[in-house]
């Protein structure tokens, strides 16, 4: 016995999570939101998203043999390639649907992660940092938005229809949703936004199937409440008070509902923002995190130049979250404030 | 009524406290050869006093106090010294220890006791018994108990805190002595009571022992003695010293103070039973309540146990293994010690000993950090472990001290939660020696 007894430091056990169960119980949750996409936009949004994994992970087997290590099991690389697949468009011209997912996944794990030391010290989302390089890389194929269950005819997303019917609107719309009927054939519903019988990134469309493998994520405790609650909530808020004006309804009657179940919010929200290696280390900084993306979220889709904001707005957020973790600090046990000033 | 706790940070490991004792079987069987250790507290180890060849009675002193802290050594066993050698402790540190063979008569054990009265003894004659009968502290860091007692003069103390917690998962050790000795434990706290005159009592202890509690409270009120029970939250480490005296009383004991800078003083209560072993029943501190629990144990149990028993023998006594274990452990799963052999001697600080399965262990593979922040949310002192960790692996001991790594108090909270299964503890303690180390070479 004497040379199978392990010797460690305390603690002797552990709570049973590892990097291993968490990136993969996260890759799972997504799973439900893939099946739906590729029934939606058909079989070649499956072949976008496999391009996007397979990339992904042959990048990090490359990384691997650089740097002598061995991460590719943990599956970090699985999750972003599949994040990345997730957050395509359904449908690509050409050989694009080839090379713009693999651009993506080269983008997000040689430079996003690995130029950084790889897991854990990156400081951008890699699947969203490889996500926007290929939008500025291939903004055309990026923006092409299939319409679901029709093969081959595209049209636009509720927010991007949304958008572009605002300008020079001059109907008698006093919501998005009505804005977004009158501009299109045929019409939709809350309820289809919430099943996801709509256009959008393959893995975007069903909030439906994205809160279920939230869910999933909230009772194996890998999401974190602070985060998610704080984002939803302030972009809201935020909705509900200014995004009435543009539809000539003044302060107080943004249409919460429609903003929710439309665009990539839910998808950034649960399994975007809330990464653990992105977002900051305290709680404090978390809820402080959370109301920064919610409030640029806001900012970019109702204010900015594209219809969506979701991406863009954790990304800045990101970039902020040293300065977050540094402000946010929990108070020291046994540490006087004016105590501590003094000295 | 609302439980007590303390605000911040902690973490809800399984209790998996399944241990059964049986009231008439508490006593485990006495070692035939007692190792006995002469460094089993905090302080200088105590000096040997015998030599080989020596035949000693039974509770007889074999190890002499040095300096003030420092604590006497008895021998459980009447016997021939045969060896005096170095062995590992728990902890992994070489000492010196007094290895006996029974032999020869028990002059206490199955007789019955005299109970002498104590009520015409003074303060420091309560004092002195307390360290000539060697107690230390037996939560587990195992000060010398006498220090504590002696109160810096003109000082009066606020609160008498009793740490009956026992936050560490499998542990039932302070709960079976409570529901035995309830009455026993209420003289040892009149008998401190008088010692250090305190305006108040607490007993906290987590929730989970209410029976305990109710207990307690019940024979305080027959013994008329003026102390109170405060159940706490089911929380790891609700036992902290730190922690417990925030819960109880609401005061943050400042970074580097001792409790008494918040008018404190804290005992375990299974000290408070040696207290009155020592001075009712003229006993030194030979024996202690131990838990032999975990996956790869037959028959789990609590057991009163001599000093200088081997784990083996205890593991024997609960049937055995049934399972090749991974770790065995000295203490709780969070804050215990892992032994590479069964040879090792129970000490005075030895409140369990467990032999975890590979599946209770739940080892991982070490990644990098995820900064995941559950370290930080589990951390009950306020600390950023995901930071200090990098500071110390990249030498930056000033600025981890200043992040506070002195503050850390090494509960292991931050490493369960980690999902990297980085060695949080182990790195802390390491930054902190060399912290200590190169202050001594300034």
């Amino acid at each position: 016995m004497k040379d199978k007894l392990v010797i460690t430091s305390s603690p002797q056990f552990h709570n049973g999570d590892s990097t291993l169960t968490v990136m993969w119980s996260v890759s799972l949750a997504l799973i439900p939101a893939l099946v739906w996409g590729v029934a939606m936009f058909g079989l070649s949004s499956l072949w976008i998203v496999l391009v996007s994994i397979v990339s992904a992970t042959f990048a990090e087997f490359i990384l691997n043999k650089i740097y002598n290590k061995s991460s590719l099991w943990d599956g970090s690389a699985f999750l972003t390639g599949l994040l990345i697949g997730l957050n395509m468009p359904p449908q690509m011209p050409g050989l694009a649907w080839i090379y713009v997912p693999l651009g993506a996944s080269f983008f997000a794990i040689f430079i996003v992660k690995g130029a950084f030391g790889g897991l854990g010290n990156n400081w951008m989302n890699p699947a969203l940092g490889g996500r926007v390089f290929v939008f500025f890389s291939w903004t055309k194929h990026m923006t092409v938005w299939e319409v679901p269950m029709l093969d081959g005819v595209t049209g636009a997303t509720p927010l991007g229809a949304v958008k572009s019917g605002l300008l020079g609107y001059s109907g008698s719309a006093n919501n998005p949703l009505s804005l977004l009927n009158e501009v299109r054939d045929n019409s939709i519903s809350y309820f289809d936004l919430f099943l996801g019988k709509i256009g959008g990134s393959i893995g975007e469309v069903s909030a439906l199937l994205l809160l279920v493998g939230a869910i999933y994520l909230i009772i194996k405790k890998i999401i974190r409440w602070e985060i998610f609650a704080s984002y939803l909530l302030t972009f809201t808020v935020f909705i509900w008070i200014f995004d009435g004006t543009r539809f000539g309804n003044g302060l107080f009657t943004g249409d919460i509902l429609f903003h929710l179940l439309s665009g990539g919010l839910i998808l950034g929200v649960f399994f975007m923002a809330t990464d653990m290696v992105t977002s900051p280390i305290s709680a404090k900084g978390m809820i402080i995190y959370g109301i920064g993306c919610g409030f640029l979220t806001f900012l970019f889709r109702v204010y900015g130049a594209n219809p969506e904001g979701v991406s863009l707005a954790i990304i800045v957020m990101n970039i902020i979250v040293p300065i977050i973790n540094r402000y946010s600090k929990p108070r020291l046990f046994g540490h006087n404030k004016k105590e501590l000033e003094n000295e | 009524m609302k439980l007590k706790s303390f605000p911040k940070g902690g973490i809800h490991p399984p209790h998996r406290k399944n241990s059964m004792y049986s009231k008439d079987d508490l006593n485990a069987t006495i070692p035939s050869i007692a190792i006995i250790p002469l460094s089993q507290h905090i302080g200088a180890p105590a000096k040997c006093v015998v030599k080989v060849g020596d035949i000693v009675k039974e509770e007889d002193l074999i190890g002499e106090s040095v300096g003030f802290v420092s604590a006497n050594i008895h021998t459980p066993i009447p016997g021939e010294v045969i060896e005096i050698k170095d062995v590992y402790l728990p902890s992994g540190r070489v000492s010196p220890a007094v290895v006996i063979e029974t032999k020869g008569e028990f002059t206490r054990l199955g007789k019955p006791l005299e109970v002498s009265s104590w009520e015409g003894l003074d303060k420091s004659e309560l004092v002195d018994i307390i360290k000539r009968q060697g107690i230390v502290g037996l939560g587990g860091a195992t000060f010398p108990t006498h220090v504590k007692l002696t109160l810096p003069e003109g000082v009066e103390l606020e609160h008498l805190i009793i740490n009956a917690a026992e936050c560490e998962p499998y542990l039932s050790s302070d709960h079976v002595l409570m529901l035995e000795y309830s009455k026993e434990i209420t003289t040892g706290l009149k008998i401190l009571k008088k010692i250090l005159d305190p305006k108040n009592i607490y007993v906290g202890m987590e929730v989970n022992k209410k029976d305990a509690g109710e207990l307690l409270t019940n024979t305080f009120k027959e013994e008329s003695l003026d102390a109170s029970v405060v159940l706490l939250k089911n929380k790891y480490p609700q036992g902290a010293e730190k922690n417990l005296v925030r819960a109880i009383i609401g005061k943050e004991i400042p970074s580097g103070k001792l409790p008494l800078s918040v008018g404190v003083i804290n005992l375990n209560v299974s000290t408070v039973y040696a207290i009155y072993e020592a001075v009712c029943l003229n006993r030194p501190l030979v024996e202690r309540f131990v838990t032999i629990a975990g996956g790869a144990v037959k028959k789990p149990g609590v057991y009163r146990v001599r000093v200088g028993s081997t784990a083996k023998s205890l593991i024997e006594e609960c049937g055995g293994l049934i399972e090749e274990p991974s770790k065995v452990i000295f203490g709780g799963p969070m804050m215990g010690f892992t032994v590479f052999d069964l040879d090792v001697p129970i000490t005075k600080g030895t409140s369990g000993i467990l032999a975890l399965t590979k599946k209770e262990v739940n080892a991982a593979k070490t990644t990098n950090c995820l900064k995941c922040g559950r370290c930080v949310d589990g951390c009950p002192m306020g600390l950023l472990p995901s930071k200090l960790y990098k500071l110390i692996d990249h030498n930056k001991y000033d600025e981890a001290l200043d992040e506070g790594l002195n503050d850390c108090v090494e509960c292991g909270s931050c490493a369960y939660n980690c999902p990297a299964h980085l060695f949080l503890v182990q790195q802390f303690r390491s930054g902190k020696s060399i912290v200590r180390r190169s202050k001594g070479a300034k």
